[in-house]
């Protein structure tokens, strides 16, 4: 097996380690051991670096159900690369910094195991190459992510926010599974890379976008954009580790990472073009405008995160249009955009991290994440005021940080968009980077309003639940880690950029990896530079200004909102299907039968006559002896009589000699292995019945009104003719020979005369298998019903 | 012979379903039962009733009647015992549970 | 239950013997003829049902002390290890195989691996069928 598939696997398998390595060590804290795993595949992943930048791919197959064309296929370029270390790297500062943040009683072996399916999930999206295995890890990441936002599901908010993400992701995920399935049609492949190679010859067909828009709905649901963006500030109730990990830096960047992988495929064309430049344009701006009125700190970030994958959306959206170009010097000028999001991605994850850990250690030492109660903790959390300083600078965009040089690429990649010469960009191109630059300057905004509001100021000690002191020493190393990360990418861009970020734009722009430019953090007085310092001057002021132009947030009344929407669709959906469901499901036996029998009648009776397969013909019937005759007409009587008799005896007695009429009946058919069984089986089901009668009431006349007993009647009639009508239709007509002269090889085959007992005991022996099986499930559920009473526990006498 | 067969299988599978729909559990029941025999005749007649001799190799015959629905039925005597002894043994204690066999007494409670 | 009938005992005891022994017959000669795991092993169930409604379930359980929830998931436990037997011999699973010997007293004898699942097959019946009579008419 290949190496990376088993580093898919490896997570699993850990996860499936954990509870019964939980038992064993004792009081040391299980991270520790769970730190190795992401640890060990980041080392894996690392190691191919030199391979992939150097322009190599690395491939591997593992059939799983090759006649459908789905294999466990896996596929590490530039692009999967990123990710990937993203996710391994992340997680082992997560999961570091969560064993200093999870108090012992949480239930860390299932935080654990949780997280690391996570893992195992995230990394499989990232790396597969078949749409249906990619889909799989796809729902596996927003399982476990509800498993994650709900791990304190005694908490209500808790619930409800796994609840949601869970619906609205897997909402998305069945969407984009139709549009998988799409392209298969088109295509007949479910490989990424040959869709890729032949999807050119397909833009004309009349499933090309609808399978664009249902992926593009996967991504957008997953990446939290407008109007799916609701769910994120909800996942928020998350233990920060997880809202760290999960719901900034890697999950909610499956979106992304599948617009990206998607580009060579959809990419090109107006449609895709303008979706995700526009989804992405209008998340920026309205998350960054929901964050600034926000006053939890991690409700901010969330919005914030939100805003900032509109961001790189966005870009992922102008960049396409490089591949209307091709290779070339236009290609190359739009391209741009493209470079710039993966390099935004990476530095997102950097500085986001940062910040979630630092609300993670305020909210930890001081015991709220409140900014009204916040204020002037610097005197108190001097290094972790420092590490919130760097992350919001980085994400507003300021100087001697990562945020900088990515922000002045976007603001490139916008105005190159607005005088695009195609896809009618003259009209309103213009929009990009105004929407661009004005959701920077919120953006600028509420990243001030992290640091200042609470870290400088009054100190509110009073209101605090703790005094505030920094915390210990392991739950810093992470988020200094990110802090150098930040600083470090700034002085070095082009380590990363010319490691990562150039094969990786090879992945999404194929041929044009040649296209990266060299990152500079200063190129002149550009239209760019003038943006930021615009940024910092009104931004500047708005931020000194908030209170007075807070109250445009009161404009938008409550009930608009999308929360509000959400929640009425999902009390509405509920009370309907109630409504629906208690109208048949009355809890009332007779009823559901029927329903069974009207729906039978009506299925089987209707197809037989609308398809002309009503025929009868008893030409082909066996001769009737009188006492075979006088034999069915005893049975008939006594089957009749039984709806009439009052007495329990007298029905049991009626069912057995239906049940020993039977028996004679297979004599007379020449089946004796079915007179025998039938004979002993009719004896114990009446001593059975016997037994339960004894304990069971006298039966009652059928206290139901005429009219039901009327329509009783009817259906039973009417099942009973269709039978009837049914069965001398297959009588009269053969369709296709009988296959039972095989089983009459039964003496050479199997050895047996008893041709009877050769299918029983050979031909079809996993069926006699199964049935003992059966008949054990029953014998056992006799037992238990009987033995186990409510309330009382089984007798002890049974175990000799 | 078919044809008879058929038609006895139509008024016992009349029959059963009367019962089934009755509301007297132990009524259900006796459907049931009613209702496997009706089964178990239906196959065998498919397959063409005294076609031939036994299906035993041993009668050296020209032709045996078809194996294959008697190996069904053979299963489905059994299966159909398990499942009448389950539901028997299920009325029995709903009976001493809840001291009716009325299935209109034990309908669900409302608010589910 | 109790109940208290000589002739019914005494008959039942003799009954009994003839209907294990028609039992175990018809089990073995199920290959060939009429008979096999089903029949054999519910014929020897109804023989196990006669004792214990002939005798009290007391007596009974205390003169035979086996446990027949066991006996059927030991008959269910028979029938898939024999199955499974053959995929060692690297045939497919439920691949039976049958020989003719030439034993001492029996001369010229059939001998089946279908005869092991099948004793399978019967323990379960035999274990479920009398679990189920047995449970009921104990409860009251």
């Amino acid at each position: 097996m290949h190496l990376l598939i088993l580093a898919i696997l490896i997570p699993f398998f850990a996860a499936a380690l954990i509870p019964f390595l939980y038992r064993r060590i004792g009081k040391l804290n299980i991270g520790w051991f769970v730190l190795i795993v992401p640890l060990a595949l980041f080392i894996i992943l690392a190691m191919r670096i030199p391979d992939i930048s150097a322009g190599d791919t690395i491939a591997a197959t593992l059939e799983w159900i090759p006649s459908l064309g789905i294999n466990f296929s896996i596929y590490l370029d530039g692009l999967s690369l990123i990710l990937a270390l993203l996710i391994t790297g992340m997680g082992s500062l997560v999961i570091l910094y969560s064993i200093y943040y999870l108090s012992p009683y949480d239930s860390l072996p299932h935080f654990y195991a949780y997280l690391l399916l996570f893992m195992g999930a995230m990394l499989g999206v990232v790396l597969s190459d078949n749409l249906l295995v990619l889909y799989v890890f796809w729902e596996l990441t927003s399982i476990s992510s509800f498993l994650l936002i709900a791990f304190w599901f005694h908490r209500k908010n808790s619930r409800y926010g796994a609840q949601k993400s869970l619906l609205i992701t897997v909402f998305g995920g069945f969407g984009m599974l139709a549009g998988f399935i799409m392209l298969h049609t088109m295509t007949d492949t479910f490989s990424v890379r040959e869709i890729a190679a032949s999807i050119s010859q397909y833009t004309d067909h009349a499933l090309f976008y609808p399978a664009m828009f249902l992926v593009l709905l996967g991504a957008f649901t997953k990446s939290a954009q407008f109007p799916f963006h609701i769910w994120l500030p909800d996942a928020m109730e998350a233990p920060t580790p997880v809202s760290a990990y999960l719901h900034s830096a890697t999950m909610v960047k499956a979106g992304i990472y599948l617009v990206a992988r998607f580009t060579p495929i959809f990419g090109g064309t107006s449609a895709w073009f303008w979706t995700v430049t526009l989804v992405g344009l209008v998340t920026l701006f309205w998350g960054s405008f929901c964050a600034v009125r926000q006053t939890d700190l991690k409700a901010l970030l969330a919005y914030s995160t939100i805003s900032q994958l509109g961001l790189i959306m966005s870009l992922f959206g102008m960049g396409s249009a490089a591949l209307y170009f091709g290779d070339g010097s236009d290609g190359a000028l739009y391209g741009l955009a493209t470079f710039a999001a993966l390099f935004h991605l990476v530095n997102h994850s950097t500085f986001k991290g940062a910040l979630f850990m630092v609300v993670g250690i305020v909210d930890h030492q001081v015991g709220t994440r409140d900014i009204r109660r916040l204020g002037g903790l610097i005197s108190f959390l001097p290094i972790t005021f420092t590490f919130a300083m760097i992350g919001s600078f980085s994400m507003a965009g300021l100087p001697f940080f990562n945020g900088f040089l990515s922000k002045e690429m976007f603001f490139t990649a916008s105005l190159n968009s607005a005088s695009l010469p195609i896809f009618s960009a003259g009209t309103w191109g213009w929009l990009i980077p105004v929407i661009a630059w004005t959701a920077s300057v919120l953006t600028f905004v509420y990243c001030m309003i992290i640091v200042f509001r609470t870290f400088l100021g009054q100190p509110q000690l009073k209101k605090l639940d703790k005094k505030p002191v920094e915390p210990p020493i392991g739950m810093l190393i992470s988020p200094a880690i990110l802090s150098l990360l930040i600083v470090g990418i700034f002085f070095a861009p082009n380590l990363l950029g010319d490691h990562l970020l150039r094969p990786a734009l090879g992945g999404v722009l194929p041929g044009m990896a040649g296209a990266a430019p060299h990152i500079t953090a200063w190129h002149g007085f550009q239209p760019e530079l003038w943006m930021t310092l615009g940024i910092i001057v009104i931004g500047g002021i708005l931020y000194a200004t908030l209170r007075y132009w807070k109250k445009v947030y009161s404009l938008i009344p409550d009930t608009w909102t999308f929360n509000n929407l959400y929640n009425r669709f999902l009390a509405g959906l509920e009370n309907n299907s109630n409504t629906l469901t208690s109208f048949y499901m009355t809890g009332y036996l007779p009823h559901y039968f029927a329903y069974i029998f009207t729906f039978f009648v009506l299925v089987a009776g209707g197809t037989l006559v609308f398809t002309g397969a009503l025929s009868i013909d008893f030409s082909n019937d066996a001769p009737v002896k009188p006492y075979e005759f006088l034999l069915v007409l005893v049975m008939m009587i006594a089957a009749v009589a039984i709806l009439f008799v009052r007495s329990r005896l007298t029905s049991i007695l009626l069912n057995g000699v239906l049940g020993f009429s039977i028996a004679i009946l297979f004599v007379l058919f020449r089946a004796p292995d079915l007179a025998l069984t039938q004979l002993v089986i009719e004896t114990v089901t009446t001593v059975l019945f016997l037994l339960c009668f004894y304990f069971l009431p006298e039966l009652k006349k059928d206290r139901i009104p005429r009219n039901a007993k009327i329509r009783n009647a009817a259906i039973a009639i009417a099942g009973g003719t269709t039978v009837v009508l049914i069965a001398l239709s297959v009588h009269s007509g053969k369709l296709f020979e009988s296959i039972s002269s095989y089983f009459e090889n039964s003496y050479e085959l199997a050895g047996g005369k008893n041709i009877v007992n050769a299918i029983l005991g050979d031909f079809r022996g996993f069926d006699t298998m199964l049935e003992s099986l059966v008949l054990f499930i029953a014998g056992i559920g006799v037992y238990t019903l009987i033995r186990i009473k409510s309330g009382k526990e089984p007798k002890k006498n049974e175990d000799k | 012979m078919e044809t008879l067969i058929i038609l006895l299988v139509g008024v016992l599978t009349a029959v059963a379903i009367y019962l089934v729909l009755s509301k007297s559990l132990i009524r259900v029941i006796l459907g049931t039962a009613i209702f496997s025999h009706a089964v178990h005749l239906l196959i065998l007649s498919m397959g063409g009733l005294k076609k031939g001799t036994v299906p035993l190799l041993g009668e050296e015959a020209e032709s045996y009647v078809d194996a294959l629905p008697q190996a069904l039925i053979l299963t489905a005597i059994v299966i159909s015992f398990a499942v009448t002894a389950f539901i028997l043994v299920l009325a029995f204690r709903a009976y001493q549970e809840l001291g009716t066999d009325d299935l209109e007494e034990m309908r669900g409670v409302n608010d589910e | 239950m109790k109940i208290n009938d000589v002739i019914l005992k005494t008959v039942s005891k003799a009954a009994v013997l003839i209907i294990f022994t028609f039992g175990i017959y018809l089990f073995l000669s199920g290959h060939n003829e009429p008979g096999g795991g089903f029949i054999g092993g519910l014929v020897l169930a109804s023989a196990f049902v006669l004792l214990f409604l002939s005798h009290d379930s007391e007596t009974i359980s205390d003169a035979i002390p086996l446990d027949f929830k066991k006996i059927s998931a030991l008959g269910v436990l028979i029938a898939f290890a024999s199955s499974t037997v053959p995929m060692f011999f690297g045939q497919p699973f439920m691949s039976q195989s049958f020989g003719y010997f030439d034993l001492p007293i029996f001369g010229k004898t059939e001998l089946a691996t279908v005869t092991v699942f099948e004793a399978g097959v019967a323990l379960t019946v035999i274990g479920v069928v009398v679990n189920i009579i047995f449970s009921i008419s104990e409860d009251e």
